[in-house]
């Protein structure tokens, strides 16, 4: 049969660089500025090296976490301070029956994962209601579920559960204290294997760790699931109409990118050594979405690759920041603001560039 | 003989009160082509709710009469049971995901999977798509179309015609399809697309699935179907098959109908003058679905001219292009005076007003009061009900305005504060009116004036117009897809075909002419039929 209509020439995969830079705008300025700030901090390279080394270590498995809800068409998920909240508790249980080293991290990845996946489930629930208003819920609920944590810490830690441990409760024997020592558990997994060059320590099972969630990440979006997450991602109409049960797709996508996120917390603290009972959760959210984002990724759009560029970026920004400052300003708390400045301004351009697109595709 | 593949018996269907289907019977063998014709509103699409089993149709107390599926009687609860059962549909507005590719979307959640350890482990979720096998079953699928589109293409790009086609693979590919019911499939295609489209029909047909093919277009009719059911107002009036059929018969079955009394008719006849107060040419609108392709235009001054035409051949498009609510290229002038197109502001101040098909999107504010509503677009664009040096609203202007016309009018309502959203249909289209009229205008262009309103609110609604036209000498152009409406209020009736005027019709004439023009008759062979 010939062929009576023409198909339009699909766009050659020419090189085109203009396009190239605008397509890439946001991670190509923020190259530029981690650059400028490296010069002007003027920090010996083994140094800032050894220091990315350990952040990317510390922190790629956190924003790799919100990859999923995003080609589900949830946006960024700021709900995983719930999958870090399940993941401060295993360790608060753990530490408390004095576990260690290696034994003691399994035992915590153990208890945190049925933890995390009822939390995943629940915020996945309360997101089916609240469809299409995801994210803002997600920031609200961290607020609530912040609240709840501070209770459960404060008052029934102590107050209705008994927990005879001086080292870690207030004086007065309800609460926990501020601080929770996890030396017991510090670098259990960083240190399994360590390969060292000079200054700089390579945390190897640590990036085996990431390698392996970037490998089964890539299989999860070839699977029938991963189809159905890119399917409800682009039309939940379509999808629905197709037969796929879009409010499950949705919460086992909130279950996956809760759980990873649990378990990028556990990485997170190992190395840390140390357990800010009420701090370390509190910025996990906006962090890691504000990384994702500088590395290129948008509301809609995400990919392993930059998550982890933008990782690099955020966390070289980081790490010059303060010292540019005050080399170049000659106050250290300038370099501080730009950063703070940094996450929430990528984070609300983001956002807006999302209301944009979306009201002019109307 | 071939076997019966679907029967529809005595379909009754009624929506709050409002029959909509009475008693209509359909019956399609295997491997044929059946034709259902009909006017907008004539049920062609309730009666496909109902074989679908849509929710729309249990919500609203179910329908009466008998579906049978291959001589056996069914119950479909839901799309998906017609879907298990081997109906297939094809979807007017395009069900396709746009950053899938062909295969994708054919094989949407009926992907091939192979399993694995993993999928062992966690269940059927974790299975790998083969891609190669759902590439060679799209391919299938696009060949007994007799398309030559690469399967992995992404449908992002596509021009409408192949979308179609892709529905039409993803129905194929489901091994059980027997019947597939094409809604209005070439409304949105070009001719050529429109003719593979048909070919592709028969070749269906041939392997033996039977088509219910839904058109407003006869001439497709005539050459492919089988056929040929004709629905108006709820009722089957007639069956013919192909050797019967003409496309002059099947119009006037359409079309026919007693003239509602509508309009005022002890009123006198309109002012008609012969001095032509808006003259339109080569004008072109990008409103989707309604696009208007190089169209002429005259509006005389004191008329009511009406445009007819069927969904999706553009007679939207022209007000809206006209008012600059969509982009649109050509020359547009009144009273002699050229009017910038793309321009809502001059538009407004040339003395033109709008009212909008969208009552509730773009027509009316609707959560704010009917007096607010009524005054925002004279405050905004002439200045009106404003005081002092702060420009402050004016409260107590705006309150007496909108008294004036709620009288003037009938506006059934608490009073002026009242919100529009809690209006009915008929009252918030009277509201739209007023708004329009407090900006003074002497050309109102209104569309779609009784479209969502219920019967009796209708003639108010069209007396209205009447009114405004006889007793203060306001220019209409009303547009609308009930023909009957235009027919009992025009003065002359334009039929709009493709984007552009087929001809023009004194609202007296036969309903075969109007039947035809609004086929495009006459433009595929017929005489021009005009009137001065």
């Amino acid at each position: 049969m010939e062929q009576k209509a023409k198909i339009p020439e699909m766009a050659q995969p020419s090189f085109n660089l203009g396009r190239l830079l605008k397509n890439n705008a946001v991670p190509i300025l923020f190259i530029i500025i981690c650059a400028l700030g490296s010069y002007y901090a003027r920090l010996p390279l083994p140094f800032l090296i050894a220091e990315i080394t350990t952040r990317m270590a510390r922190n790629s498995f956190l924003v790799i976490s919100l990859i999923i809800p995003i080609i589900a068409g949830m946006g960024l998920n700021f709900g995983i301070v719930l999958g870090a909240m399940a993941a401060q508790f295993a360790f608060i249980a753990t530490v408390f029956w004095q576990m260690q080293g290696v034994a003691g991290l399994t035992a915590t990845v153990a208890l945190t994962i049925p933890v995390a996946i009822v939390f995943g489930w629940l915020t996945g629930m309360l997101f089916n209601r609240t469809r299409g208003k995801e994210m803002i819920t997600g920031i609200i609920l961290s607020f609530f579920a912040n609240g709840l944590y501070q209770l459960i810490c404060l008052w029934v830690i102590g107050g209705v559960i008994p927990f005879p441990d001086e080292s870690m409760v207030l004086p007065s024997g309800v609460g926990l204290r501020n601080t929770i020592n996890l030396k017991a558990m510090h670098y259990a997994l960083d240190n399994i294997v360590k390969w060292r060059y000079g200054m700089i320590g390579v945390p190897v099972m640590t990036f085996v760790a990431v390698a392996l969630l970037c490998v089964g990440m890539i299989y999860l979006l070839k699977t029938k699931l991963g189809q159905d997450f890119r399917a409800v991602g682009q039309n939940q109409q379509i999808a629905g109409v197709a037969g796929i049960n879009i409010d499950k797709v949705r919460i086992l996508a909130i279950v996956f990118s809760t759980v990873l996120a649990a378990l990028g917390q556990i990485i997170f603290l190992q190395n840390l050594g140390i357990l800010t009972t009420y701090g370390s959760h509190v910025q996990v959210g906006t962090f890691a979405v504000a990384a994702i984002l500088i590395g290129g990724a948008s509301v809609s759009k995400a990919t392993i690759g930059q998550a982890l560029l933008g990782t690099f970026l955020f966390h070289t920004l980081f790490i010059v920041s303060p010292l540019a400052g005050k080399n170049l300003m000659g106050n250290p708390q300038v370099g501080e603001f730009f950063r703070v400045f940094v996450a929430y301004g990528v984070i609300g351009v983001a956002l807006a560039l999302h209301a944009w697109r979306g009201r002019s595709k109307k | 003989m071939s076997q019966r593949v679907l029967e529809m018996r005595n379909i009754s269907k009624e929506y709050f009160g409002n029959k909509v289907l009475k008693g209509v019977s359909l019956a399609v063998d295997e491997g044929e082509i059946h034709a259902l014709i009909g006017e907008n509103g004539a049920g062609k699409s309730t009666l496909m709710n109902v074989l679908f089993g849509m929710p729309v149709i249990r919500n609203t107390g179910g329908f009466e009469g008998e579906v049978l599926f291959e001589e056996r009687p069914v119950s479909i609860a839901n799309p998906f049971e017609a879907m298990e059962l081997g109906i297939g549909m094809v979807h007017q507005e395009f069900m396709l995901l746009p950053g899938f590719t062909v295969t994708e979307n054919i094989k949407l959640n009926r992907e091939i999977t192979r399993p694995t350890l993993l999928s062992r482990l966690f269940g059927p979720a974790m299975k790998r798509l083969d891609r190669t096998a759902m590439n060679s079953d799209s391919r299938r699928a696009l060949d007994s179309l007799g398309l030559s589109l690469d399967e992995t293409t992404r449908v992002a790009g596509l021009p409408v015609g192949y979308k179609q086609f892709v529905e039409i693979a993803r129905e194929l590919d489901k091994k059980k399809t027997k019947i597939l019911v094409l809604d209005e499939p070439t409304a949105v295609l070009t001719e050529s697309e429109a003719d593979t489209l048909l070919e592709a029909m028969e070749r269906l047909s041939a392997k033996g699935i039977s088509i219910l093919f839904i058109t407003h277009r006869l001439q497709e009719v005539l050459r492919v179907a089988q056929n040929i059911t004709v629905l108006r107002d709820g009722e089957r009036v007639a069956g013919l098959d192909r050797t019967e059929a003409t496309v002059d018969r099947m119009a006037e079955l359409m079309v026919g109908r007693a003239l509602e009394s509508v309009g005022c008719k002890e009123c006198a006849a309109s002012a008609m003058k012969e001095e032509v107060l808006l003259a339109v040419s080569d004008l072109r609108v990008d409103m989707p679905g309604e696009e208007v392709r190089g169209l002429d235009l005259s509006v005389r001054r004191g008329e009511i001219l009406g445009i007819g035409g069927l969904a999706g051949q553009g007679k939207i498009g022209i007000a809206n292009g006209i008012m600059g609510l969509y982009p649109a290229t050509g020359t547009v002038a009144k009273g002699g005076k050229p009017i910038p197109l793309n321009d809502t502001t001059s538009a407004l101040n040339a003395g033109m007003a709008f009212v909008s098909e969208d009552r509730r999107g773009v027509g009316l504010l609707l959560d704010q009061s009917i007096e607010m509503n009524i005054a925002v677009p004279a405050m905004q664009s002439q200045g009106k009900f404003i005081k002092g040096a702060f420009s402050l609203a004016d409260d107590r202007k705006i309150r007496s305005h909108a008294m004036e016309l709620i009288r003037e009018l009938d506006i059934r309502c608490t009073g002026p504060a009242q919100l529009a959203r809690r209006l009915s249909g008929g009252n918030q289209q009277k509201v739209c009116i007023a708004k329009a009229l407090t900006l003074d205008p002497d050309l109102l262009f209104v569309s779609e004036p009784t479209r969502g309103i219920d019967v009796g609110a209708k003639k108010i609604v069209l007396d209205l117009l009447v009114k405004l036209n006889r007793e203060m000498g306001v220019t209409i152009v009303i547009t609308s897809s009930e023909l009957a409406e235009l027919r009992a209020i025009c003065d002359r009736i334009s039929i709009v075909y493709r984007g552009h005027i087929e001809g023009t019709l004194a609202p007296d004439a036969s309903d075969k002419d109007f039947g035809i023009m609004m086929a495009g008759g006459a433009s595929h062979g017929g005489q021009e039929r005009k009137v001065s």
